[in-house]
């Protein structure tokens, strides 16, 4: 049976996005995952490079004792919630402590 | 040893007779990354090139230094950064994106983890229709560039990193990318009369 040119490209685009792993559906635990992410989004938050930037900065008020959340909000905000940075700032944490502590 | 002040390193550092400074820097970072990169199993041939590596990165990027911090807790920064990033780089080496979507898929998870705990069938009902609503929404409103990466990031604990190198862009722009994509989910979520902790209440009430 011959099918109108635009029911087969309809037909054709079921069947490619059956096919195509990107176009299933989330997990239900990865929608939850998902909302709680977007529960806890903000406008203002800070990129990498934004974070790195202020990190040294933000590091000494730690070490100083000093309230660096308070001071760089957007810094702590950033570290919450990027493991590459939080990682890197304790690393930077650890470096400068051994040399404050003249180890 | 006298700390040399900010301006101190600067002016050793960019002096044509820069090598006894120069020779100190690479001391401190060294040290710096024993300690940064402690309990981590790291050689020390690997420590001595990532100081020496991150020894040339500093002394490219001196400009760049505002002095907004000490000089040397500037300089560990940068260091800490190369050596974590060759450190992720290496231990990811073998993994592709589609590696880390593939054991997901073949997990024997069921949709019953949602519905098993709900206090009565209401509830397990509203979840279902809950879930479906929001996988709706991911899909109209993401692009496949912004689903491919929050799954990413979500699912294997890859570093933004490597999931921005597999991707062909960069750490910061898919952290922006990602930002974007929960900026858009929230505000289309408002738009429908859904605030993300009201649907959070009915996903993990018990």
């Amino acid at each position: 049976m011959n099918k109108t040119p635009i029911l087969r490209r309809i037909w054709y685009k079921i069947r490619r996005g059956k096919r195509n792993g990107h176009m299933r559906p989330l997990q239900p635990e990865q929608v939850v995952q998902m909302v709680r992410m977007v529960a806890a989004t903000r406008p203002d938050e800070i990129g990498c490079d934004e974070c790195f930037e202020q990190l040294d900065r933000f590091v000494e008020l730690h070490l100083a004792g000093k309230n660096a959340a308070e001071a760089l909000p957007l810094v702590q905000d950033h570290l919450a919630r990027c493991g590459d940075c939080r990682e890197e700032f304790e690393a930077l944490l650890a470096a400068l402590q051994a040399e404050l502590e003249g180890v | 040893m006298s700390e040399r002040t900010n301006s101190e390193w600067l002016e050793a550092l960019r002096s044509p007779q820069a090598d006894m400074a120069i020779a100190d820097l690479r001391v401190r970072l060294l040290r710096g990354l024993r300690y940064a990169l402690a309990g981590r199993g790291i050689t020390e041939a690997d420590l001595e090139d990532f100081a020496q590596e991150a020894l040339l990165k500093v002394l490219a990027e001196l400009d760049s230094f505002r002095g907004e911090a000490r000089f040397i807790t500037w300089a560990q920064k940068v260091a800490v950064r190369v050596a974590l990033t060759e450190l992720r780089r290496r231990h990811w080496r073998e993994v592709s994106l589609q590696d880390l979507m593939t054991e997901r898929d073949d997990s024997d998870f069921t949709p019953a983890v949602l519905t098993e705990n709900a206090a009565d069938p209401g509830q397990a009902a509203m979840r279902t229709l809950m879930l479906e609503k929001v996988q709706r929404l991911i899909a109209d409103e993401l692009t496949d560039k912004q689903r491919l990466a929050m799954m990413a990031v979500m699912q294997g604990g890859m570093p933004l990193q490597e999931v921005a190198e597999r991707m062909g862009t960069n750490r910061n722009a898919l952290y922006k990318l990602l930002h974007d994509a929960r900026r858009r989910l929230q505000k289309r979520m408002l738009r429908e009369g859904l605030t993300p902790d009201d649907l959070l209440a009915i996903f993990e009430a018990t």
